[in-house]
């Protein structure tokens, strides 16, 4: 790797484990705010595999987030809960039990199959339709998960989840996920889709499949999508298809864009800055800063008006779309890479 | 009798569907932007309606057109405008328009509360038609009517007038239009009122049927209209139209047909919108431009 490029990994890594061990030192409640907002750095940076790289827009995600989650969760439900928490499941999720790891692993599996599956006749399509045919994948998921009691708790909450992931986890699980984005986009893989991105037919004249590609990003991010899930299940203890499909879809993707899709960075920077926000404005709404009070209901509010500022304003997000450099840290317009448009 | 009465249901879902895709289908045109707010603003206008139960309806009525226009002329011009100045893409535009869906939402329900409130404008229209064998309400006629009104006035306005020729310029080519004269601020920002002047119509329309409005209201059936409006063919007014009437008239037809029971995948009403999605993957794949798209041959590929 080049000296720009391992710094570029550098920043998002070293800024992933400097949340980890701020938040080790602080109170249970805060490490539990810090937790979260590792995980939606796995989120994002997960989603930010496929659509930053390739340029398309996906809603399909989440939909492996969901698959991923409800995997992992139900493989570590305790043997003698599966028969209350999940009354018809399939024997196979019934009569098997992971452990903390090993349901990460399955998560990641199952998140990439699924991912293959939709993708293959999926990645033929691009712009709007994509984006459309990415969401109706997620909608059938959500609708499935929620009815077919053979491979879940049906529209019950699935609860009873062992709660393991902690702050280390979730710092580390992070740091892989953005670890695992970062060789990729170096990649021969990763530089062929990025340039299909800057100008698909120029790519498919340079003769590289551009659909093939797009279908790598896919998987990769289906696997880190499901990842992303098994940790979130395991931090929760719970979850319910309905709560988390249309929030965390459309909340990951602001998150990507206000960081600026275009780099690792901008996923990494997005996703801790807006989730950062939310819980200090929850915190402000519960009388836990002592120097700040908020009425309840403005967490929601400025969340919301900061990110709608932040993309009229800086429409490539507050990183431009650029890797970090040291140049950044210094508040220079210095970066080994040209902003994209 | 069923068969009837299920068309007759889908097709007026189908009508207030296909109103709200011409607002959506026309910013589009002439802007580029995918508008997610778009059920903001029929839920502002349902709001306002709420709000205005003790007035005589036409004033209500009014009351809420008002609101609907001012609120979005203001989304134009603090937003819009701005995202097409600083050349936003149209992935950023569209998850724009998400994060001004949520602040709205959680401005509503930050002033209005969490619990609804019920419509009770024109509630009378609710009532139904006839013996009672075959249900048909007042609302649905007026939707049907309202919606084909509303079309019929709108084609009128684009073939007809000039305005509506810079309009047709505008959503063609944007570009070469300006080139050619058409006043481009203009015709955007008279789009624009056009789709919420049809966003009133819709919180008009949809709240006697469905009166209890709350901060989320009229989301879901956003978001299923944009599916069709893309399904339909986004690029052009007539198809996007066609979309979203196609997608709410499949809904209808296929919860009559689906039966309420039944547990595999597919069989059973609770499967409703795997279905219409599965439905939705389908067309795509095999138009990916629009079911109701002249397919042009020999047309690049546009990523």
């Amino acid at each position: 790797m080049t000296r720009a490029n391992t710094i570029a990994l550098l920043g998002p890594v070293t800024l992933l484990a400097l949340v980890g061990f701020v938040g080790s030192l602080l109170t249970d409640v805060r490490a539990i705010e810090f937790t979260n907002a590792l995980i939606f750095a796995a989120i994002v940076v997960a989603l930010y595999v496929f659509v930053g790289n390739s340029g398309v827009l996906s809603f399909g995600q989440i939909g492996f987030f969901i698959v991923g989650a409800y995997a992992a969760g139900e493989l570590t439900v305790p043997a003698d809960a599966k028969q209350s928490v999940l009354p018809s499941v399939f024997s196979v999720i019934r009569d098997h039990t992971v452990g903390n790891a090993g349901s990460l692993v399955v998560a990641a599996a199952v998140g990439a199959i699924y991912a293959l599956l939709v993708g293959i006749p999926l990645m033929r399509l691009s712009g709007l339709a994509a984006g459309i045919a990415t969401f109706a994948v997620l909608e059938i998921t959500q609708n499935i998960v929620r009815n077919w009691e053979k491979i879940g708790p049906g529209p019950l909450t699935l609860s009873t989840v062992p709660e393991t992931t902690d702050l280390w986890q979730a710092t580390i699980g992070a740091m892989a996920v953005a670890c695992a984005a970062f060789a990729y986009q170096l990649s021969p893989l990763g530089r062929k889709l990025r340039a299909a991105r800057e100008d698909p037919f120029a790519a498919q004249a340079a003769g590289i499949d551009v659909h093939r590609q797009r279908l790598w990003a896919f998987v990769l991010s289906g696997a880190l999508s499901g990842f992303a899930g098994g940790l979130f299940v395991h931090f929760q203890g719970t979850i319910n298809v309905q709560d988390v499909f249309l929030d965390f879809t459309f909340l990951s993707l602001a998150m990507l864009v206000v960081g600026g899709a275009g780099s690792l960075w901008g996923a990494v920077v997005g996703a801790l800055l807006v989730s950062g926000l939310d819980s200090f404005l929850g915190d402000a709404e519960n009388d836990a800063v002592s120097w700040l009070h908020a009425p309840d209901g403005t967490r929601m509010v400025a969340v919301a008006a900061f990110m709608v500022i932040v993309l009229i304003f800086l429409p490539r997000g507050l990183t431009r779309g650029r890797e970090f450099s040291l140049g950044w840290l210094r508040g220079l317009r210095r970066s080994g890479e040209t902003p994209r448009r | 009798m069923t068969t009837i009465q299920t068309l007759i249901d889908a097709a007026a879902t189908g009508a207030v569907y296909a109103l709200m895709a011409v607002g959506i289908g026309l910013v589009f045109g002439v802007l580029r932007l995918v508008n997610f707010a778009y059920g903001q603003l029929v839920m502002a206008g349902a709001y306002a309606l709420a709000l205005t139960n003790g007035l005589n309806p036409v004033l209500s009525i009014a009351v809420c057109f008002a609101v609907v226009i001012a609120l979005t002329m203001t989304m134009d011009v603090v937003a819009f405008r701005p995202l097409r100045r600083h050349g936003a893409s149209p992935a950023t535009m569209l998850v724009a328009t998400f994060a001004i869906s949520f602040l709205l939402q959680s401005v509503a329900t930050l002033r209005l509360g969490v619990l609804g409130k019920t419509v009770g404008t024109l509630t009378g229209l609710n009532g139904p038609i006839g013996d009672g064998r075959l249900i048909v309400r007042w609302i649905w006629i007026v939707a049907i009517v309202v919606a084909a009104v509303t079309l019929a006035l709108l084609l009128l306005l684009l073939n007809r007038t000039n305005l509506g020729l810079h309009m047709r310029a505008a959503a063609a080519d944007f570009r070469t239009a300006r080139l050619l004269g058409v006043r481009a601020n203009g015709v955007i920002s008279f789009a624009v009122l056009l789709s919420g002047v049809i966003a009133a119509i819709v919180a008009v329309v949809m709240t006697v049927e469905t009166p209890y409005v709350t901060s989320d209201y009229a989301l879901r059936d956003t978001i299923i209209v944009l599916v069709g409006v893309v399904v339909g063919g986004i690029d052009r007014l007539w198809s996007a139209t066609l979309g979203g009437f196609a997608i709410g008239f499949a809904t209808g037809v296929l919860n009559g047909y689906l039966p309420s029971t039944g547990t595999w995948p597919f069989t059973s009403g609770v499967y409703l919108d795997s279905a219409v999605f599965a439905l939705v993957i389908l067309v795509l794949l095999v138009r990916p431009d629009g079911l109701f798209v002249r397919r042009e041959r020999g047309a690049v590929e546009r990523v």
